[in-house]
């Protein structure tokens, strides 16, 4: 048990670290590396908590996927610091005020919230014994909320569409190969034979 | 082994999808020329799940263990976007066909927005509810950026995005916490949650960010400055398909959310969407008079028409719902008259958007004048129009659920906004003519005399869209 504890401090610890430098790194590919660090340790809680699946698709798909495409995105983009700064004291009263607001909106939910009874007792068994996380995970994803995934999937393939139409370009200048147009290609379209007569030669 | 769910009440929107996915291959095969053939065959695919959904409608009915849901309301949003979107896509065929710089993959990606449209009107959950309003959403983001070399296109569809973005995260956020508190996102669940009237705060401020969520989508005042950038922007027939279908679906899936699930809080949610309809119809009317684009002053025009359909909302009864879908029927016809009008102002071959390039429209295309004149009477409500009873009915409404602030407002401002609509009339009528228009071609001169004409048909006998609305409205509560 104490290993846990002690796990779970240093996992939260290592995160809230990680998150804070995220802010303050001045330079943005310092960033997506603390992110990345965040990341694994988010995972390491999750797997505490007994969601080894949570945890592994957050190193596969955060950390493999997301977080890469952030560090591609950052170190291709040339962001200047300095001219994204240039706005921020001008804006930030209002933004001040708004942060403000949603303090003591979280401070008032916070306020009300109750914990039911049976709450805390699921809390130390949160799987069914037996069953693992992945088809747990499986048996409601492709049942229950069926519909949904299905929808998601549809949603995917509108952004594909969209970075397609957004992005692709027809460069008149490459010249592709067509193998159709090479098979059917015949002498007769290509060649031509002509009988030269000895002393007056051919007009091409 | 699980039994299938049953797929009968979402075969209309099964058989657009499938469609969606045809057309793209056949568009990717095709290339280039295929865009005219694929609107016409997304119009056609279009009628039919509009036909499909006629002939299920009376029915009420849950499938995929519950996150869908059939009825008669269902039935008339669903039509009323299939018909919004089916009369703008007539749009954009002759818009291709004249600008010849279209893109196939424009009429699938309104279709795919249409699907996420009915998909969030029928959507019995918080979780469906955000699937289809991203499917939506994400479609209309890359529509508004489509002109990807045109600069204030390109504008538009970052603009659009990173509010959208911020929009949908307001949402999620604000449905994150009445899960929390309710412990459930189903919306009968919630029902049941609410039903001891609420002294629950999370579930209200979760309610609060779900209306701002929904309000940015239909660009209500304070949520709507991305509408003029983005209408102004984007072609003209996404612009009209922006300005119907959206909100339509936007509106319907509201009246689901706050009547169905909120039903009980009703005196809570009423306060906020009192103040969001008194600055729409407000700002809605005094910031368009400063307008010279047409785009942008009909970017204002929709804005102060959500502030009245949400009049209709706020009176939290079954008139008000029907006084909404009878409303949003009417602004659907006289925004694509509209904007078959704004399609048709090119001269020389370019379009142009100055209202002063309509001066003088009487005498040099008289038909379009008398129909653009019709239309604009009809947006500023004086009868004999058929915007005189969308106002009507929803002020009635408003008066007989003792919202009084808000009639008042909602009918001073639409005073206010009668200044521009008929200013409009005047340059057409009395100033010296402008450079005179090309003939409008023949699809978009139907679409300008045809909803005109229904704007006379529909003042004289409102009844059978007015009762048809009452029966929509009569399912959303039940009981």
């Amino acid at each position: 048990m104490i290993v846990a504890s002690l796990a779970f401090y240093l996992f939260a610890f290592m995160a809230v670290i990680g998150a804070l430098n995220v802010i303050f790194q001045r330079n943005p590919v310092h960033s997506v590396l603390w992110l990345i660090f965040t990341f694994f340790n988010a995972a390491g809680l999750f797997v505490l908590l007994g969601a080894e699946f949570v945890a592994m698709i957050l190193v596969v798909v955060y950390v493999g996927a997301v977080a890469v495409l952030f560090l591609f995105v950052v170190m291709m983009l040339d962001i200047n610091i300095v001219v994204m700064r240039e706005g921020f004291l001008r804006y930030m009263p209002i933004g001040a005020l708004i942060g403000v607001v949603l303090l003591v909106e979280l401070a008032l939910v916070f306020g009300g919230w109750a914990i039911s009874p049976e709450a805390s007792g699921l809390r130390t068994t949160p799987i069914v014994a037996g069953v693992s996380n992945t088809q747990a995970l499986g048996a409601v994803l492709y049942t229950k909320y069926a519909y949904l995934f299905q929808v998601s999937g549809v949603i995917l393939l509108v952004a594909m569409i969209g970075a397609i139409v957004l992005t692709h370009r027809r460069r008149a200048g490459p010249r592709r190969q067509t193998i159709e147009n090479q098979v059917n290609r015949s002498a007769a379209d290509t060649l031509e034979i002509v009988k030269v007569q000895t002393g007056r030669g051919v007009s091409l | 082994m699980t039994a299938l769910p049953d797929f009968a009440p979402a075969l209309p929107e099964i058989v657009l999808l499938i469609a969606g996915m045809v057309y793209l291959l056949f568009g990717v095969l095709r290339d280039e020329d295929s865009t005219q053939v694929l609107s016409w065959a997304t119009i056609a695919i279009m009628a039919v799940a509009g036909v499909m959904i006629y002939r299920a409608s009376g029915a009420t009915a849950t499938t995929f263990g519950g996150l869908f849901l059939v009825n008669s309301f269902t039935t008339y949003a669903k039509l009323l976007t299939l018909l919004g979107a089916g009369l703008t896509l007539v749009m954009v065929n002759s818009w291709a066909h004249t600008a010849g710089t279209a893109r196939f993959e424009i009429p699938i990606l309104v279709l795919f927005s249409t699907v996420g449209m009915l998909l969030m009107i029928s959507a019995n959950d918080l979780i469906a509810l955000y699937v289809g309003l991203e499917l939506q959403s994400l479609s209309l983001y890359v529509l508004a950026a489509v002109h990807r070399n045109d600069l204030r296109a390109t504008e538009a569809g970052v603009k659009y995005f990173v509010l959208g973005a911020l929009a949908s995260g307001l949402l999620l956020y604000g449905a994150s916490l009445v899960y929390g508190f309710a412990g459930t996102t189903t919306f009968a669940g919630l029902a049941e949650a609410t039903k001891g009237g609420a002294d629950n705060i999370g579930v209200l401020i979760g309610i609060v960010f779900v209306i701002s969520g929904l309000a940015f989508k239909v660009s209500a005042v304070p949520f709507h400055m991305w509408t003029p950038d983005v209408y102004e922007g984007a072609p003209t027939p996404i612009t009209a398909f922006f300005s119907v279908a959206p909100k339509i679906a936007g509106l319907a899936l509201f009246l689901r959310v706050l009547y169905g699930p909120f039903g009980p809080m009703l005196a809570q949610w009423q306060q906020v969407i009192e103040a969001i309809a008194i600055l729409s119809m407000a700002w809605g009317a005094i910031a368009a008079i400063a307008q010279r684009n047409v785009k942008r002053l009909m970017a204002y025009s929709s804005i102060g028409n959500l502030g009245y359909a949400l009049v209709g909302l706020a009176s939290g009864t079954m008139e008000g719902a029907r006084g909404l879908l009878f409303f949003m029927l009417i602004y659907i016809l006289m925004n694509v008259g509209t904007f078959a009008c704004i399609l048709s102002m090119r001269v020389n071959g370019k379009p142009v958007e100055d209202i002063s390039a309509l001066s003088g429209l009487s005498k040099t295309r008289p038909l379009t004048a008398l129909a653009l004149a019709a239309l604009m009477f009809s947006m500023s409500g004086i009868p004999p129009l058929a915007g005189f009873w969308g106002k009507f009915y929803i002020f009635m409404a408003g008066v007989n659920a003792g919202l009084y602030t808000l009639s008042v407002v909602g009918v001073l401002s639409s005073a206010v906004a009668a200044f521009y609509y008929l200013r409009i009339i005047k340059v057409m009528y009395f100033d010296e003519p402008a450079p005179a228009l090309e003939t409008p071609d023949t699809s978009t001169s139907i679409l300008i005399g045809a909803a005109s004409i229904a704007m006379l048909l529909l003042f004289i006998v409102p009844s059978p869209i007015a009762n048809s609305a009452a029966v929509a409205a009569k399912s959303l509560f039940p009981g």
